[in-house]
């Protein structure tokens, strides 16, 4: 019996499909089975990051409607055998989905695999309370800007009044060179605020944008810091303890000394 | 009943007239006999206003009735109502007064969109988030952090305060009166209490200590028993 977990933010264009994708990616890395739900239904996002777009040949809706089985619906990753996606209409409207149909899905769903990760839509209406449904779990995107927190802070009150565990927090886009000149929120004051628990810090970087493009999730490849932080959340989600990431840029040898006998750097 | 006995004792004070109504007579008899005393009362020759305070004894009113005799006493001149006291009060009443006078605990965290509403004294332990909103008809004590808007004395007490562990409020209400956070970043204060200055309408801040000194009836049953 595997466990759901929906992402979601609220507010828009903090990653949540980013996210979803990544994550998806760094669990089936680990040889776990993972279905990616995208209930975004109308503003379809999930499959383009993945690179599964041209795949695809039934989604949520023929599923929810019933015209083909669960299993026909699922696309098979084109790098994992144990990854798959469920694709949203892109032609439909999110009223064509109801709180109840996700809850079937997702729990046949639970059947074959180890995780399910919900894509959920912005905002708090129909999507919101489709993708969260069926979710046993949550996870909590959210921005170091103020309006993101803000919404983040909405999200969690009514994720409280659901039937699932409180939600975890991944503080996405944070630029180290702005939190420590003051000019941006830093993650301490994020998880004060919002007071739940942290699963990681991803840093804004061009590579997460260059592999979204290009359709292979940033996680698929070691070299650059976010794709460990979206690893390090994988493994926090199996139950493991992995310390954050230091965001220090590399100092040169001087500094390292000077630093070593208490000198300012 | 001996009809010439008198059901009104007048007794004069430097407040004002105390008339002191008999508890034990039917209503109708008070009435006519405080319309009668009121009448004849030429007593008062200057044009000075004389406060006229009812005491009922153990006799209840209903609210009508205490109007209808609020009524009379004003019909006649330079004769303001003060106070009608009486000593009984109906079960409802008395329930309500505990609801107002009571302390309610809460244990969470008021987060952006949630609003809370509780009669009587509210302590949160937790934080209010921006945009979050706290309401109680009195006062509201918060262990956490304010960031959202608090509103004390809903109901119209204006002798109520807000305080708050740490105080970085979006807005402060205390019953009619409005204060907002100023325009550029404001650092939030530990350990700070707001309350309404006598006969102004602004919310003051203050350390709890000062408040404490402003408000030393804030936990006494009485002041709401009377303020009610």
């Amino acid at each position: 019996m595997g466990e759901a977990i929906v992402v979601t933010s609220g507010k828009g264009g903090v990653g949540k499909t980013t996210t979803t994708a990544n994550i998806g990616t760094a669990l089936a890395l680990l040889g776990k089975k993972v279905c990616l739900i995208d209930t975004d239904i109308g503003l379809r996002n999930l499959d383009v990051v993945m690179g599964l777009e041209n795949r695809i040949i039934f989604d949520l809706v023929d599923v929810v409607q019933e015209r083909v089985k669960t299993r026909q619906a699922l696309v098979p990753d084109k790098r994992f055998d144990c990854l798959q996606l469920l694709p949203a209409a892109q032609t439909s409207d999110k009223s064509e989905v109801t709180p109840e149909a996700m809850k079937r899905i997702v729990a046949e769903l639970k059947q074959e695999f180890d995780y399910i990760l919900i894509d959920c839509p912005a905002g708090i209406e129909q999507g919101y309370k489709n993708a969260v449904a069926g979710a046993d779990k949550a996870i909590v995107v959210t921005n170091p800007e103020k309006s993101s927190v803000r919404d983040a802070d909405r999200i969690i009150g009514l994720l409280e009044q659901e039937d699932i565990e409180p939600p975890k927090l991944i503080v996405n886009r944070i630029r180290h060179h702005m939190v420590e000149s003051g000019d941006m929120l830093d993650v301490d004051e994020i998880v004060s605020v919002l007071s739940i628990d942290l699963l990681g810090v991803v840093a804004d970087d061009d590579e997460v944008i260059k592999a979204s493009n290009s359709g292979e999730p940033v996680a698929l490849h070691p070299n650059t810091k976010s794709s460990l932080a979206y690893r390090n959340i994988a493994r926090r989600i199996l139950g493991e303890s992995v310390p954050l990431l230091s965001f220090e840029e590399k100092k040169g040898l001087m500094t390292k000394v000077k630093k070593f006998f208490g000198m300012r750097p | 009943m001996i009809a010439n006995q008198q059901l009104i004792t007048v007794k004069g004070t430097r407040e004002g007239l105390i008339l002191k109504i008999d508890d034990h007579c039917a209503y109708q008899d008070v009435l006519n006999e405080l319309k009668e005393k009121l009448s004849v009362n030429d007593l008062i020759e200057d044009d000075r206003l004389i406060t006229v305070n009812l005491q009922l004894g153990n006799r209840y009113v209903t609210l009508e009735q205490k109007d209808e005799l609020k009524e009379v006493v004003r019909k006649s001149q330079n004769l303001v109502v003060g106070k009608v006291e009486s000593n009984v009060i109906t079960k409802e009443e008395a329930a309500e007064w505990k609801r107002h006078a009571q302390v309610k605990p809460l244990v969470k965290v008021v987060r952006s969109g949630q609003v809370i509403n509780v009669e009587g004294d509210m302590l949160l332990i937790g934080d209010v988030n921006p945009g979050g909103k706290i309401m109680a008809s009195g006062n509201i004590f918060v262990m956490g952090s304010l960031r959202g808007i608090a509103h004390a004395g809903v109901d119209g007490d204006r002798h109520v305060v807000i305080a708050a562990s740490f105080m970085q409020p979006t807005q402060l209400r205390i019953a009619d009166a409005i204060s907002r956070a100023p325009d550029q970043d404001a650092e939030g204060v530990y350990m700070e209490c707001g309350y309404l200055e006598e006969g102004n309408d602004k919310i003051l801040i203050d350390r709890l200590q000062e408040v404490i000194k402003k408000r030393p009836d804030i936990s006494s049953f009485e002041r709401r028993m009377f303020n009610g």
